[in-house]
């Protein structure tokens, strides 16, 4: 195995879910890396000249190289550190991971995140939207441990943000969107991912976390009003 | 006997271009079938039962659905003749992200061909929006580009194949817009020559002649017209 120089630098945001999928993947090969807190509202000299196109966290810089978008940032630590692989060997079970993970991210984010940010009966279609989504992700997880098989990978690291965002948005919003009832796969399938220790150590502190995004949903009813 | 590769497509679809030339540049023998997207197949359907859009490519009977996703796995199946990817990891996160930059911002929302309709399908203080955010959009493609004479480089790639088609809808663009895009990107307007020059971009892309005429069609269903 090759000797790398390693300077590695991840430039976050402690409840990003976008943020920490990037530590989970570094985590898991073992890579080791300085954490930057970003404050988003006051962004960097360093964020604005390393991500310049999009302004946006999570960006990895490694030895002064900038990479961005989380889930480009995903297949270069996989591309770049062989070791635990996150994505599958064969090419069509790497096709099925990386559809996965846009319909994660562009679909089930999107809509999930109008549960949060609507009332009313917007929100009602919202909780309505996520469900029908996630009756998909549901159906993938029957007869697995995790959605990558019998263990973790790119799309249970991508899909965190339903185990640790979205379900965690349950307190907050008041309505049980990812019930245990319709979605006993999903609820097995947060459990299994709860034993893995790079989890664990890579999540956002629950009660933290259900402060912040407290504090978030306020400021978006204002916004919305 | 039934072809090993089926591609499901749409012929003025610039995703479904990116397949197409994919195929081309690696010598894959296909079978093209067109698709009435008023009325689906149920090959279509059966394929792509998530999004039910084209294009789908299907090999040995399984299919890969995005374009983007398929255009990696036909460089990882067949990655002999004509690399797409670069072989660095650094320089292919950079043609990673590039790519996801044009769908990210030429192809938000659900509806098909939806950022780009502004610049043709709409009327007034909307289109004159339309027009500046289109024209941002190329000149940061442009800039990427450099002069370069491809995105990757010396060698025609992942990014080049990502965005030449956008370039058959330019001439509708521009007569519906009322504007010339080689006036704002003549740098791009120059790459958009060069790779036409090559046989499977040529064979892959429709007469734009066609595709204004298409838009036309779109822009009466719009109620432009």
């Amino acid at each position: 195995m090759v000797e790398r120089s390693e300077e590695v630098k991840l430039l976050g945001m402690w409840a990003s879910p976008f943020s920490r999928r990037v530590e989970i993947a570094l985590t898991l090969k073992g890579v080791p890396y300085e954490f930057s807190e970003q404050d988003i509202t006051n962004k960097s000299p360093l964020l604005l000249q390393s991500n310049p196109v999009h302004k946006m966290i999570p960006v990895l810089l490694h030895n002064g190289k900038p990479i961005s978008e989380s889930l480009v940032i995903l297949e270069y630590i996989d591309d770049t550190w062989q070791n635990n692989p996150i994505l599958p060997q064969d090419p069509y079970d790497r096709a099925i991971a990386r559809f996965w993970a846009r319909f994660l991210d562009e679909q089930v984010y999107v809509t999930a995140m109008k549960v949060v940010g609507k009332v009313g009966e917007e929100k009602d279609a919202a909780v309505e939207a996520t469900r029908d989504l996630l009756k998909l992700l549901e159906k993938e997880l029957v007869g697995k441990d995790f959605l990558g098989g019998e263990s973790l990978g790119f799309v249970d690291i991508v899909a965190t943000l339903v185990a640790f965002w979205l379900m965690r948005t349950e307190e907050v919003v008041g309505v049980k969107v990812v019930p245990v009832e319709m979605f006993p796969e999903i609820h097995r399938w947060v459990k299994n991912l709860l034993d893995v220790d790079v989890i664990k150590k890579c999540i956002p502190p629950e009660d933290e976390h259900l402060d912040y995004i407290r504090a978030r949903m306020e400021s978006l009813k204002l916004k919305s009003v | 006997m039934a072809k090993e590769v089926i591609l499901l497509d749409f012929w003025p679809s610039m995703y479904g271009m990116r397949t197409r030339i994919a195929l081309r540049e690696k010598g894959v023998d296909f079978e093209y079938r067109d698709e009435n997207l008023r009325e689906k197949s149920p090959l279509l359907l059966q394929m792509n039962p998530v999004h039910k859009k084209i294009p789908v490519l299907i090999h040995n009977g399984k299919p890969v659905c995005e374009s983007a996703i398929q255009v990696q796995y036909i460089d990882e199946v067949w990655p002999h003749k004509n690399p797409i990817l670069p072989s660095d990891p650094y320089q292919r996160a950079q043609a990673r992200f590039w790519v996801d930059f044009i769908d990210k911002k030429l192809c938000l929302g659900d509806q098909m061909y939806e950022a780009q309709r502004k610049v043709y399908a709409t009327k007034g203080e909307e289109q004159e929006t339309g027009k500046k955010e289109f024209i941002e959009i190329l000149k940061t493609l442009e800039s990427e580009l450099g002069d370069k004479p491809y995105f990757g480089g010396d060698d025609f790639g992942y990014v080049d194949i990502g965005l030449i088609g956008f370039y058959t809808w330019f001439p509708g663009y521009e007569k519906f817009g009322n504007f010339s895009i080689e006036a704002e990107c003549p740098k791009l307007i120059a790459w958009a020559k060069r790779c036409m020059q090559r046989e499977s971009v040529a064979k892959s892309l429709p007469d734009p002649e066609k595709v204004v005429e298409f838009m036309a069609m779109l822009r009466k269903k719009f109620g432009v017209e």
